[in-house]
């Protein structure tokens, strides 16, 4: 287990009066994932840690220092790349020019426009293209891309495997692996079973704004009953037996 | 990671709805394309032919005369239609930025054009020790081109200033801005009536680009051609900025998701406030130049507060190519409805410019340009 990187506790974050987070308490160092069900709050949390969202109470720590009331330039240049739900990539630019926007800090650094596109040669292939252009596995690629540019410590990544076809799913289990094997965090929240327990052994599961559960993949995995209480996810066994 | 269903089969259908969405909605408007967009096209093209058909062979009524008899002034119809568009252009390029990119409501764009009017003619008459009636003989390049400098100098840095002080904190709230620009616009325009009097006055060409290009049967003014020199390098430089540059990256960037940039480590603030304070600066740079060309008096700010406002607008709000476009087709419409409209009609002339914004919007309504937003 690495050490901690990023400290999350007695968050509370809402809407206006509506309340979604309740006291989130988590830690993340290495790779964890955060499952559960849509509306359960795993978004807010995500965008309450890169600042684009205010706090009503609570503490977010990363190395050390406090984020809580930093704006997001300041949160992410302090080391953590955000990729987005929905990758969220600017229409108006293509490809090469999301990547260029960035370079500026990452110049002699592990990660520059260069090295993106040699963990990703399609994007290579397709520099000049508009970013809405893309397949949505390419898309997906320039989103990652995009994060790994500040030279982050830590990747947020919000439901990645959303929308990919099952093959593109597994490049992207593959490149979550290889990132983490280099030593990048990862919080990646994720409906997915299948991608969050293939990439961390840590499980955190969120039920109603709260983390009810950390679970590893392998419990997870064994426990349809959780999966299909925290999840509503089906066993393997249901889909048999209602297709017979 | 076997008895697990993976879902995402399930959700493969509905998982790219950017770009089924997109896909489906550009097949319904092929498909949708009957007499619905055909009877506008072919009313818009009687029309232009119309025009055509007038301008070229209708005597008598319009005070240019028929175009096939009097080429000459045809030729200047065209030619100052293109020296208005092009500092129509300089003037809007500024507003696009400010209020087409950047979506920031600057009613007070026309009072930068109209103070760095004042600005620098205060200046070059300080600089000549003369107060009237200076003869372009007596200004050399630096005494017109200093003036120039110092005004946009001083504009722009208003321009951060009302900016930062006022319509940073307001971001996203559209009247708010108007309110408050328009209450700066009030205030600068009575301030320059106090200073600088209700009489018209105008900034001096120097004498390298006074004077006339002549052919055997036709002249025109030197200046006007220095006007669209400089439009075209405001164009060049801009599109350079905003395509070539990580600055105009950014504000593209930003301007599709502001929050999404500031997510990525980059501070848009500061980006948008370098923005705000060039869309001033070109302000300034026409009101140097349109002060020079024309004259500045008390309401020219009004005007090219409006003029930027229809130029942006017919072209598309935030898009370089629009303000060209929309420059050219306000210019032309601004030309040769004086000069081609009945003479018992040139009062009616500036109907025409409305008629050309709203025969444009109702084709396009997000303008030559635009996007949908």
């Amino acid at each position: 287990m690495s050490d901690v990187l990023l400290e999350v506790a007695d968050l509370n974050v809402g809407y206006g009066s509506a309340q979604v987070l309740h006291g989130v308490n988590l830690t993340v160092g290495g790779a964890v994932s955060l499952v559960g069900r849509n509306g359960m709050g795993k978004t807010t949390l995500c965008k309450a840690i890169m600042g684009l969202l205010p706090t009503m109470g609570g503490s977010i720590r990363f190395k050390g220092r406090e984020l809580v009331g930093s704006p997001p330039h300041r949160i992410a240049a302090s080391g953590i790349g955000y990729v987005p739900q929905g990758r969220r990539l600017f229409q108006s630019l293509k490809v090469n020019e999301h990547l260029a926007m960035l370079s500026r800090g990452a110049k002699g650094k592990r990660w520059t426009p260069n090295a993106v596109y040699e963990l990703f040669p399609r994007l290579a292939e397709r520099k000049k293209l508009g970013a809405t252009k893309l397949s949505g596995g390419e898309q997906q690629m320039l989103a990652i891309g995009r994060a790994l540019l500040l030279n982050a410590e830590l990747l947020v990544m919000d439901e990645p495997s959303e929308g990919l076809a099952p093959r593109i799913v597994e490049q992207l289990v593959e490149t979550c692996r290889r990132l983490v094997e280099e030593g990048i965090s990862v919080l990646l929240v994720e409906q997915n079973l299948g991608v969050a327990t293939a990439v961390s052994e840590r499980q955190l599961v969120m039920v109603s704004g709260r983390i009810e559960r950390e679970m590893t993949a392998s419990e997870l995995i064994d426990d349809t009953d959780a999966q299909r209480r925290y999840l509503g996810v089906e066993s393997l066994e249901e889909v048999e037996a209602a297709s017979s | 990671m076997t008895d697990v269903k993976l879902d995402e089969g399930a959700r493969e259908p509905s998982g790219r709805p950017g770009l089924t969405g997109r896909a489906s909605s550009h097949y319904r408007r092929i498909r949708t394309m009957g007499w619905r967009q055909l009877v506008p096209r072919l009313l818009l093209a009687a029309v232009l032919i119309f025009i055509a058909v007038w301008i070229l062979f209708v005597t008598e009524v319009s005070s240019a005369q028929a175009a096939i008899n009097e080429p000459g002034r045809f030729l200047r119809s065209i030619l100052d239609s293109i020296t208005n568009a092009s500092l129509y252009f300089i003037v809007a390029s500024g507003f696009t930025l400010i209020f087409g990119l950047m979506r920031t409501v600057q009613m007070a764009h026309g009072s930068m054009f109209l103070l760095a009017g004042y600005i620098a003619l205060t200046f070059q008459r300080e600089r000549l020790d003369i107060n009237q009636g200076i003869s372009p003989e007596q200004v050399s390049a630096s005494n017109w081109l200093l003036p120039l400098i110092f005004a946009v100098l001083i504009v722009s840095g208003l321009g951060l200033v009302i900016q930062q002080v006022f319509l940073r904190w307001n971001a996203g709230q559209d009247l708010r801005q108007a309110i408050i620009t328009i209450a700066i616009s009030i205030i600068m325009a009575d301030q320059m009536t106090a200073n600088f009097g209700g009489v018209a006055k105008d900034i001096t060409w120097p004498r390298e680009i006074h004077g006339f290009i002549e052919t055997e049967n036709f002249r025109y003014a030197t200046h006007r051609f220095f006007i669209i020199g400089v439009a075209l390098g405001v164009g060049g430089l801009l599109w350079l900025l905003l395509n070539k540059t990580r600055t105009g990256m950014v504000i593209r960037a930003g301007v599709d998701d502001t929050p999404m940039v500031q997510a990525l480590g980059i501070n848009v603030h500061k980006v948008f406030a370098v923005s705000f304070a060039l869309g001033s600066a070109l302000a300034a740079l026409g009101g140097v130049i349109g002060g020079s060309h024309a004259s500045l008096a008390p309401s020219v700010d009004a005007e090219w507060l409006l003029h930027s406002l229809v130029v942006v607008i017919i072209g598309g709000l935030g898009s370089l190519r629009g303000a060209a476009a929309g420059s050219l087709l306000y210019g032309l419409a601004k030309s040769f409805a004086p000069a081609y409209l009945p003479a018992s009609l040139t009062n009616y002339s500036i109907i025409a410019t409305f008629a050309v914004l709203a025969i444009v919007l109702a084709l396009r309504p997000y303008g030559m340009f635009g996007r949908a937003e």
